[in-house]
């Protein structure tokens, strides 16, 4: 690999914009597809596909045999509500490879002794959230239990492409919050996408076991095809 | 901390700066179960040194091995691994599948 091109992927990587490196396996070719310059490229519709997939593979052109390595942007955590919950969830998403963020705009939560090495943010979500560029590899969640900060993270999290969202409460509580959220604009659909009660249902009781079944169904949606997550759901 | 292939990729390129010869190891093709998905990747200094993985440890010495020799004539390679044969106690992987490994140098023109 070229010493420009390897600068270049890791640049385009850090400002978190997918990019494709095309590799001719036989004799070493090698060039870089950036994400905004994916229409116009001859490869446009494999290079879409493999980036929609996000996966790697070898594929067949114009009789060479081609390598296409999609670097996607690392997955990303974003935790609304600095809680008992996140305390655990957040080493655990950094385990799996997140860039976690913690917004709560209570600084008795959100405190560098309850979490150490987190990026945190003590402010109300409509300062914290929109510098945060909340794009499409983007897991979010709300887990404050209080409408006042709940609410409108979740209504900035329906204006953005994030891959998964989800909301700590019972169906009682998440069926009282959907009247308020579409009191305030949000659509049945908006609605749908928050994944409340939120985590897989392994019976999680602790705050850690709770932990678990969120990140494994952030993983899931990340990684399953769209009817194998629709049975995990 | 482990290893993303962000950090994997960011090494590489500080300590191709820092004067090493440096070499990437990728995944393009795999058959069967194999242990890591095409694109996984594992980079090779002239120390020996490496991050990364391509598969769950079993060809990684194999591998940094044939980078070295990259490393040196510059030129890639393609290596291909299939399962152990356990009586030969040939480098391979355990779990019936079967990679392909795409070896380059960094910094090659």
């Amino acid at each position: 690999m070229k010493l420009e091109t390897l600068k270049a992927v890791n640049v385009e990587r850090a400002a978190r914009r997918p990019v494709i490196v095309v590799t001719d396996t036989d004799n070493g070719d090698q060039r870089l597809v950036k994400a905004a310059d994916i229409s116009s490229d001859p490869l446009r519709s494999e290079l879409a596909k493999q980036l929609r997939m996000g996966k790697s593979g070898t594929i067949e052109a114009g009789g060479k045999k081609l390598f296409l390595n999609v670097y996607a942007p690392t997955a990303r955590l974003v935790i609304v509500g600095a809680v008992h919950i996140s305390q655990a969830l957040a080493p655990l998403a950094r385990s799996l490879d997140y860039d976690v963020t913690v917004v709560d705009p209570r600084t008795a939560f959100a405190s560098p002794e309850r979490f150490p090495d987190v990026p945190l943010i003590a402010e109300w979500p409509d300062v914290a959230l929109p510098p945060l560029n909340i794009d499409h590899y983007t897991a979010f969640v709300a887990l404050t239990h209080d409408p006042k900060i709940d609410d409108p993270a979740l209504l900035h999290a329906f204006a953005r492409d994030c891959f998964y969202i989800g909301a700590l409460g019972s169906r009682k509580t998440h069926a009282k919050r959907g009247e308020r959220l579409k009191a305030q604009g949000a659509n049945d659909s908006d609605i749908a996408r928050i994944h409340a009660p939120i985590g897989l249902a392994i019976g999680a009781v602790s705050p850690s076991e709770i932990a678990v079944a969120i990140m494994a169904e952030i993983t899931a949606q990340l990684r399953l095809p769209k009817q194998e997550k629709e049975q995990a759901a | 901390m482990l290893n993303r292939d962000e950090d994997i990729l960011k090494a590489a390129e500080d300590w191709q700066a820092a004067g090493h010869g440096v070499a990437l190891a990728t995944v393009v093709e795999t058959w069967g179960s194999a242990p890591r998905p095409a694109g996984s990747s594992l980079v090779i200094n002239d120390d020996g040194t490496f991050l990364g993985s391509v598969s769950g440890g079993c060809v990684e010495g194999a591998v940094v091995t044939e980078a070295l020799d990259v490393i040196a004539s510059g030129k890639p390679k393609m290596l291909e691994f299939g399962v152990a044969d356990e009586t030969a106690w040939n480098v391979g992987l355990s779990c019936g599948g079967t990679i392909r490994v795409f070896v380059e140098k960094v910094g090659q023109s």
